[in-house]
């Protein structure tokens, strides 16, 4: 069973909030996905739509909530929306995104890392969510993040894990649980993922915008586990060379 | 008296305390967080915060995101 800074996950799924047609969608889409741990952001209320709280469709019981800094673009501010996320009831859990550049969303390493550092001074759970370097892995997880979070490709893009490379060393080397995060489009990536050895992915985009995110989420759920059993039994070597899986003795009646 | 809310100028009773400002706007003060001039309220500041001429609110809460 998976163990993030001591709690323990059964599912090895973790699901997003965001971009779904509607609450009740979200709700049996996450419910459909076994997930237990979920993402949430903060904003600014609207203030003349102020019945528009979709967060409290969500049993707090259910899920524990990962409150991201989506937005922040620098260490001051993912360090103000979590301190935020734990006024408004968010907890210590804590998923930091510094993206400064709106086009790519990539992380920024320096602010992410300085962001990690207080955040962790000031009792946060930290999740950072991180270019796949394996370096900064290590850099994150000696300034106490209690897991990381590298990118499979680019939040929002849905194109799979193409930082494989790096991710197998990340795996290979980090003492506390990687989930991959980001870009994971189709549960072929999160099955790939699991495979290669992540102890979790982090999934939105992908089950929000399905035609049917419910059964999508069920997909992706059914992807992750093959994934991970996959793994736990160990997979066949990678040749170039072709091996018969028949027995290569007892042709000779042929010729 | 004026106060600042999340970008928008807002005509108050002075003196007003946060939570009866919330409850004027319609919210639930256990599913909002609040700023005031730059510094996180608790919950429990919320029956006892006086607001101020000039000043400047966030209102903020949880919404879907990955």
């Amino acid at each position: 069973m998976l163990t993030i800074a001591g709690r323990k996950f059964r599912s090895r799924l973790f699901g997003g909030t965001g971009k779904f047609s509607s609450p009740e969608v979200m709700k049996e889409a996450l419910a459909a996905s076994g997930c237990e741990m979920v993402t949430v952001a903060l904003r600014r209320i609207d203030l003349n739509n102020p019945a528009d709280d979709i967060m409290s469709v969500l049993d707090r019981d259910r899920y524990l909530f990962l409150p991201n800094t989506s937005g922040a673009r620098d260490a001051g501010e993912a360090i103000r929306l979590a301190r935020l996320a734990r006024a408004s009831g968010g907890g210590e859990w804590l998923k930091l995104e510094v993206t400064p550049d709106p086009r790519t969303l990539l992380p920024d390493p320096i602010e992410t890392f300085k962001a990690t550092e207080e955040l962790v001074k000031e009792g946060f759970k930290v999740l950072p969510y991180m270019n796949a370097d394996p370096i900064l892995a290590l850099r994150l997880q000696d300034a106490g993040a209690v897991a990381v979070m590298p990118l499979g490709s680019p939040i929002g893009t849905n194109q799979g894990v193409l930082t494989r490379f790096q991710i197998e060393i990340i795996i290979a080397q980090a003492q506390v649980p990687v989930i991959v995060d980001a870009g994971l489009g189709a549960p072929s990536h999160v099955a790939e993922a699991m495979e290669m050895g992540a102890d979790a992915v982090l999934v939105n985009t992908a089950i929000a915008v399905a035609g049917d995110p419910v059964r999508m989420a069920r997909a992706f759920a059914m992807a992750v586990e093959a994934g991970r059993i996959a793994y736990e039994s160990g997979l066949g070597a990678v040749s170039k060379d072709a091996a018969p899986s028949s027995p290569e003795d007892g042709l000779g009646f042929l010729r | 008296m004026k106060v600042f809310c999340n970008g928008e100028a807002q005509e108050i009773a002075p003196g007003m305390l946060v939570a009866d400002y919330l409850s004027q706007l319609g919210l639930d003060a256990s599913s909002v967080v609040v700023e005031c001039d730059g510094k996180i309220l608790t919950r429990k500041e919320y029956g006892s915060h006086a607001l101020q001429d000039g000043s400047v609110l966030e209102l903020i809460r949880f919404v879907g995101g990955g």
